[in-house]
């Protein structure tokens, strides 16, 4: 059980810190742009545009193979957040971006399938994914996107991957 | 009335869709390069870059690059087949990741349009790196055809 009293920036600053270990250790999250805001546990990752986004530039429109990587990303920090997240809670990691070794290792895609349900519009774009089951070396992950409604999503996306092993 | 030659015809195809994948600022942006187009379908490739990579332990390429590739690709495809789409868009794409492609080395795609309707297009693909006998990952999608 974690400690009640225990300073809330302490708190704060231990998640921050090792949610920004986790995504700023990824040159390609950082290369597209991607950060992740988060509410306790929950986190949301959101792609601000960008001009090199676009894969149809008559429309215009975010480029399909955007929306895949995109949900992917937010597919992989949320399954290593997930299976971190109690460590972390409990003070056994401290993931930092300066210290490689500190840093989970990151699960491997086996499978991606992107549904693409209407064009990605030139604007800002958020996904949240859900780790759907986790075992011990499989792991099957759902992630929705969106943009300007919630309700309204722009692609879905389901993945299967290769759960890291320890040591 | 002159009648064009189905060469010049198919020539004209590979320009258009020659010109519509260059003008996309995702593929310039990744440093995509055109290797071939034919009726057969399309091939293009990108070079490894520091800035992809998706696992700074092992230097691998990201996942999300080689979906960006193949939807290239497998759009390139569809854009090349005889019966001369106007445009596409993927309603639907799914990669298997079969290994970690060789960091340092390019990754090539190769995608081809098996099946073509009024207004969907049904399209496989191939990433290879330097091992040509052993693929990096796979991809089925299916495209709308704009005609």
């Amino acid at each position: 059980m974690a400690d009640r009293n225990e300073p809330l920036s302490a708190i704060k600053s231990r998640r921050n810190n090792a949610l920004n270990a986790l995504v700023g250790s990824v040159p390609y999250i950082r290369w597209l742009g991607i950060s992740f805001d988060r509410r306790g546990d929950e986190l949301t990752a959101v792609l601000p545009f960008d001009e090199k986004l676009i894969g149809n530039p008559m429309l215009p429109a975010i480029h399909g193979g955007v929306t895949a990587a995109f949900l992917e990303v937010a597919a992989i920090v949320e399954l290593t957040w997930t299976q971190i997240w109690e460590d972390m809670e409990q003070g056994r990691i401290a993931p930092d971006a300066a210290v490689p070794e500190s840093l989970p290792r990151l699960p491997k895609t086996i499978d991606f399938t992107v549904d693409y349900l209407r064009s990605g519009l030139p604007r800002d774009a958020y996904a949240r994914a859900r780790v759907v089951r986790s075992g011990r070396r499989y792991a099957s992950v759902h992630v929705e996107g969106w943009q300007d409604h919630r309700q309204k999503l722009f692609a879905q996306a389901t993945g299967h991957f290769l759960m890291p092993q320890g040591g | 009335m002159t009648e064009e030659a189905p060469s010049d015809l198919s020539e004209q195809r590979r320009r258009i869709a020659r010109q519509f994948i260059e003008v996309i600022p995702h593929a310039r942006a990744l440093g995509m390069r055109f290797d071939m187009l034919s009726d057969e379908g399309a091939e293009i490739s990108l070079p490894w870059r520091e800035d992809l990579v998706g696992d700074p332990r092992s230097g691998v390429i990201h996942g999300g690059v080689i979906s960006a590739l193949m939807d290239t690709c497998c759009g390139a495809a569809v854009m090349a087949h005889p019966t001369g789409a106007r445009s596409t868009a993927t309603i639907d794409l799914r990669i298997d990741y079969m290994r970690p492609a060789v960091p340092g080395q390019a990754i090539r795609a190769k995608a081809s349009c098996y099946h073509i309707t009024r207004s969907v297009a049904f399209v496989r693909a191939v990433a290879m790196d330097d091992d040509d006998s052993r693929p990096v990952a796979s991809a089925t999608g299916a495209f709308t055809v704009e005609r």
